[in-house]
């Protein structure tokens, strides 16, 4: 409680002061609008409804591509960890690929998709499935052994090990792995959308920074943000927490 | 004879170096005994009872349960580790039906579970996950859990190490109870000379570098053995004495230990 009100206080000050200084400074809004003119602007898009259908087409690219990197990257990390010779081979080459921000596959992206949706969602996906992959491996590589020799002296092994002891071992990397899934793919569609075509909200976003907007830019970043911190903070991070509780990996 | 350990040899590799951990371990378990291997730390204990889980393979000689050589783990062979291994993502009961799932129905194997749970007097846990338990009651949710399985064998390595002295001495308790009434086989790994003496019809006493056995007790203390403290300190004096005896010889041998082949 005392955390949140001390938030507040900090956030409303910040803005009261900003725009104080735009008001007696004057400074243009192409350069930097004031808070009351970003507010309006969102109001604005809320009431007309383009907020929302950016969010709509934003989201679904969003659910279509995490959806497969989240598939993909569980995949190809549960053959990295069981196949030494993948790991050799194909694993250097996911490694190398992480050091590559997925937007800079979207020339080539739309070279072979088209400047459509199919491009941002492949950038989505490559975004979310390497950060995926290697979560994943790692989870199933570092399984406590003592799991692995009590499940065998009961009498398991094989795929009833894999499946009901590895598994649900490396259950907090899976959830580790789509929080930052999540992440990357999230900053890849704005990247995406800024880059190519609409609607959506990177899409928007430039479209009103071509119109000189710069209220309308800064209300679809803080819209941006917001859902950033909301899904990581309140959704992902909860869940994280809970699980490494429950798996004894925290203490409370 | 029921378990039999024929020669048992086991090296590792080391470092590119050959060291040979257990040398030339001869046993024998009769059905319903209670054994206690004791030794100093690094004396192979651990790795015996691995190999006898059918974890380790020895690098030369076997173990044969009931006439018939171990090559695998296997549920004729529970075994509770130091840590409990719960699993922490099933709640207890799960847990102690982890080894049943294949052979009977959901039903049958709760009912199994909750006997057991019965046992270590734990019943009203069984719906808590293992993270919400103390560690002497996981210890004991192990306990039941490689019970449950019905094994000839129970195999324990130094179960209790890890807990608090009160706890400690009230499952050596339990267990003395548990043993009692089900009457199973069972060999405890400890380095602890009165927990061994407590709980064991027989102790094994083992020495390190190689490991091997050095000397066998019975122990001939009517049970509960806590009211025989004459009989109990004797034992006690004399083991202390041959442990004694051994890490006084291996410090004059450590210096010059080489590795053997
Ligand atoms: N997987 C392994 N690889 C190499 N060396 C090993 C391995 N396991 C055990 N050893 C060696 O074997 C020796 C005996 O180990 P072990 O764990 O069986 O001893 P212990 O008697 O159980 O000791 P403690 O009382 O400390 O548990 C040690 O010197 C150890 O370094
Ligand atoms: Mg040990």
């Amino acid at each position: 409680m005392q955390l949140a009100v001390k938030r507040i206080i900090f956030f409303i000050s910040v803005f009261l002061l900003w725009e104080l200084l735009i008001r007696v400074m004057s400074v243009p809004a192409v350069v930097l609008p004031a808070p009351s003119d970003i507010f309006l602007s969102l109001k604005e898009s809320v009431a007309d409804g383009t907020l929302f259908r950016d969010l709509s087409a934003s989201f679904f690219r969003l659910f279509i591509g995490l959806l497969l990197a989240l598939f993909i990257g569980s995949a190809l990390g549960i053959l990295l960890a069981k196949s030494k010779t993948a790991d050799e081979t194909l694993g250097s080459v996911i490694l190398a690929l992480q050091s590559i921000p997925s937007i800079v596959w979207l020339p080539l992206a739309i070279m072979w998709f088209g400047l459509n949706e199919k491009a941002v969602i492949f950038i989505v996906i490559l975004g979310g499935a390497i950060v995926m992959t290697i979560n994943v491996r790692t989870g199933l590589k570092n399984i406590s052994p003592i799991y692995i020799k009590a499940a065998q002296t009961m009498g398991s092994k094989g795929l009833d090990l894999f499946f009901r002891v590895m598994l649900p071992a490396s259950v907090p990397y899976f959830v580790t792995g789509t929080r930052l899934a999540w992440a990357f793919a999230w900053r890849a569609l704005m990247a995406g959308e800024l880059l190519s075509t609409g609607p959506g909200l990177g899409y928007t976003l430039k479209y009103a920074s071509d119109f000189g907007r710069m209220d309308m830019v800064m209300a679809i970043m803080i819209v941006i943000a917001l859902i950033g911190i909301l899904a990581d903070l309140v959704l992902f991070r909860r869940i994280e927490q809970k699980v490494r509780m429950k798996w004894g990996l925290e203490q409370n | 004879m029921f378990l039999y350990l024929k020669n048992i040899c086991k090296s590792f590799e080391n470092h590119g170096k050959k060291e040979l951990v257990l040398k030339n371990i001869r046993l024998r378990v009769e059905k319903g005994e209670f054994v206690s291997l004791l030794g100093p730390s690094g004396c192979g204990k651990s790795t015996l009872l691995s190999i006898i889980a059918g974890l380790e393979k020895p690098t030369d000689g076997a173990v044969y349960l009931d006439e018939k050589p171990v090559i695998r783990p296997g549920k004729d062979r529970g075994m509770v580790f130091q840590q409990a291994a719960l699993f922490p993502w099933l709640t207890v009961e799960e847990n102690i039906c982890f080894p049943l799932r294949k052979e009977m129905k959901k039903k049958e194997a709760l009912a199994v579970a909750h006997k057991y749970l019965e046992l270590v007097q734990l019943r009203p846990y069984a719906k808590y996950h293992p993270h919400e338990l103390s560690g002497g009651m996981q210890q004991r949710v192990a306990i039941a859990r490689a019970l449950a399985m019905d094994p000839e064998v129970l195999l324990m390595d130094e179960p209790f190490s890890a807990l608090d002295e009160q706890t400690r001495m009230m499952l050596q308790q339990e267990l003395e109870n548990i043993w009692m009434e089900t009457r199973k086989t069972i060999i405890f790994v400890t380095h602890s000379i009165q927990e061994a003496i407590t709980l064991s019809d027989r102790i094994i006493v083992m020495g390190r570098h190689p490991g091997r056995i050095i000397k066998e007790f019975s122990v001939n203390i009517p049970r509960p053995r806590n009211e025989y403290l004459h009989e109990f300190s004797a034992y006690e004096k004399e083991i202390i004495q041959l442990l004694k005896l051994e890490i006084e010889k291996k410090e004059e041998v450590d210096s010059s230990y080489a590795v053997s082949s």
